[in-house]
């Protein structure tokens, strides 16, 4: 594959979040993502999961600027996108784009299906006559399996996987390189998510995109990703190639989120480890000492509540973030 | 698909769709009471502004022949009879009306232009800009507004166009806190994101997206602030504080009637039962409304 187009390096967003004080509060930061590192090249998609709450949807959002990033750096073609003013910003957004999780909730529902999908192109090119939009526009429709004559119609009167074509057009209209996906399928009818979700890997071989799929659904990821990265309360755990990750996930955390993917095959099933998550997610506020993962992991340690693991590599592109990987028994390591 | 193939379908079999609006009138026709209301408001409109044209007196011409109040006399054309000193009172009502009416209309206008702009932009931007905006807000708030425009009229004379501007300038308060609270909620709402994301402007935004969408409230605000406004101005007028003499408004009427209800009972009555159907009309014009844009609170 080609060029690196994202180099995502110890990226951090923090919020002040007041905790106490009457008149004046005293804050503790709310570390929704701390310290995430990855590159994507063209036509490469990194899958982003994690529980809900351990910052996926952040990290999109401050990968594309719509978020601000308190620490790290995001470069984009070699050029870092933090601080740039509003109007350097617009320019270099012509390239990203995102698509959002709740369809219906994502289209502006005083517009037409066309005018939602002509937007980025009426921001960008000014210039350009009614009719070559419309043109356009219709094109894209097509291109996303939808009826170019539902141009005038709002989206209250398209289904939810309608909707969510709107949205995927209107993020492809200016040919972007990159696109983040943020749990575009988990709204949607268990029916029509492979539609949409090969709608969208089809899209991205015909344009040479580099998306980043956010979800928590391991099955989907594992379809749609080239490479795979686990988070949890904001911060990496492994990040590997797929077939390396499904085949061999050295972290206990993978380990365990694979566990509870629903197998097809009874026997596999049943010959399979199950390896519960005990307890609930640790508020982000007050993340435990050491390694995040300690207060739930099976194979936790006296070092583990002491010291933050540091970046291990079991394998070519595959790091680790475990004191313990190496005994993280390949016993669960599942034929699929 | 190319785009060839994409432009030669141009139009051709393109689907209608039916906006939130067009829906939000379907509700509204359907329900009687407010389509009732529209029409009577029309046909009060109507009248006021034609009316004076086709009478046999103008407003402000003295009947010498009978310098008192007079029951409805046909022969004369004083179809609802006249004022104390002789002057056709359904004339004076319809003129009365016009100036009522506009006051109403132009003092929300002006009331609706501040409170957008100022909610959807405090709303919008947050932060420093926000607090500041609100705390104006607040601060007007606590200013009595009789006071207010008694201070203008004394300040720059009992002008007409003050009237409506210093009653609008009082409106908009309300207006701006209504549209900042909706639009706090629509601005957590993913199609803002994804406006930003296409690569829109903080204005652009605004306009293209914020102000269509709560568009809904503001319209049934309207219609609930044109009746206050008309109150107000009568409430001035009842003060000594509205329009002057020979010209009239609703509210200067119902002074001039109070005075003599004993003896001329239709000089109170005619203009208050234009002022009260109008009022009425537009409360249940703006709860059809409210019912007709926002479905889902019933
Ligand atoms: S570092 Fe320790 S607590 Fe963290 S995942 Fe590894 S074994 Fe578990």
């Amino acid at each position: 594959m080609s060029e690196t187009l994202l180099d995502v390096k110890d990226l951090k967003v923090h919020y002040p979040v007041r905790t106490g004080g009457l008149v004046i509060g005293t804050y503790t930061p709310l570390k929704a993502l701390d310290g995430v590192s990855f590159e994507l090249k063209a036509g490469e998609t990194l899958g982003v999961v994690g529980e809900s709450g351990c910052g996926k949807s952040t990290l999109g959002r401050a990968v594309l600027q719509l978020l601000p990033a308190t620490g790290g750096a995001v470069a984009w073609l070699g050029r870092a996108l933090n601080d740039l003013d509003a109007k350097a910003l617009k320019a270099e957004r012509e390239r990203m784009q995102i698509v959002f999780q709740d369809p219906l909730a994502s289209l502006d529902p005083r517009m037409t299906a066309g005018d939602i999908i002509a937007e980025p192109l009426r921001n960008y090119r000014p210039h350009m006559s009614k009719a070559e939009m419309k043109a356009k526009v219709k094109d894209m429709m097509g291109r996303v399996g939808l009826h170019s004559t539902m141009i005038n119609r709002y989206p209250h009167e398209f289904s939810g996987g309608q909707c969510q074509r709107i949205g995927i057009a209107r993020a492809m209209i200016l040919d972007p390189k990159l696109v983040v996906c943020d749990e575009p399928v988990s709204a949607l009818d268990v029916s029509i998510r492979a539609q949409v979700v090969n709608l969208l890997m089809e899209l991205q071989r015909a344009m040479n995109l580099a998306m980043i799929f956010i979800s928590h659904d391991l099955s989907i990821v594992r379809h749609i990703s080239h490479r795979v990265m686990v988070l949890y309360l904001g911060k990496t755990m492994e990040i590997a190639p797929r077939d390396a990750l499904y085949a061999a996930p050295r972290h206990p955390y993978t380990q365990a989120l694979l566990s509870a993917v629903p197998v097809p095959d009874p026997t596999i099933a049943r010959a399979r480890p199950r390896l519960a998550l005990a307890g609930e997610l640790p508020s982000p506020l007050n993340p435990p000492s050491g390694c995040v993962f300690r207060t739930r992991c099976p194979r936790a340690t006296k070092v583990c509540a002491e010291v933050e693991p540091t970046r291990a590599q079991p394998g070519t592109g595959h790091d680790v973030w475990c004191h313990h990987w190496r005994e993280s028994g390949l016993e669960t390591k599942v034929a699929p | 698909m190319t785009s060839a193939h994409a432009a030669a379908l141009d139009t051709a079999g393109d689907v209608e769709g039916r906006s939130l609006w067009q829906d939000a009138w379907r509700r509204l026709k359907r329900n009687r009471a407010a389509l009732a209301s529209m029409i009577i408001l029309g046909v009060v409109a109507a009248v006021c502004l034609i009316g004076p044209y086709t009478l046999p007196w103008p407003y402000d011409a003295i009947d010498w022949d009978h310098v008192e109040a007079m029951p409805p006399n046909m022969e004369l054309g004083h179809y609802l009879g006249t004022d104390s000193v002789g002057r056709d009172l359904l004339a004076r009502t319809l003129v009365g009306g016009r100036v009522s009416l506009m006051v109403g209309v132009l003092a929300t206008m002006v009331a609706l232009f501040i409170g957008v702009t100022v909610g959807a932009v405090a709303g919008f931007v947050g932060g420093r800009v926000d607090q500041l905006l609100m705390r104006l807000v607040d601060l007007l708030y606590s200013v009595p507004l009789t006071f207010f425009v008694i201070i203008l009229m004394v300040m720059f004379g009992r002008n007409f166009i003050l009237m409506f501007l210093a009653i609008g300038a009082v409106e908009w308060l309300t207006m701006a806190r209504i549209v900042r609270g909706q639009t706090l909620s629509l601005k957590s709402k993913e199609f803002i994101e994804a406006a930003r994301a296409s690569g829109g402007s903080t204005a652009g935004i605004i306009l293209r997206h914020v102000v269509p969408n709560v568009l809904g409230v503001v319209i049934v605000y309207v219609t609930l602030t044109i009746p206050q406004v008309i109150l107000l101005e009568s409430f001035l007028s009842f003060l000594g504080l509205g329009v002057q003499e020979p010209f009239t408004s609703w509210g200067v009427l119902l002074n001039e009637g109070a005075a003599e209800l004993e003896v001329n009972p239709q000089t109170l009555i005619v203009p208050a039962v234009f002022m009260t159907a109008t009022l009425f009309c537009f409360n249940f014009l703006g709860d059809g409304l409210r019912d007709a844009l926002d479905p889902k609170d019933r």
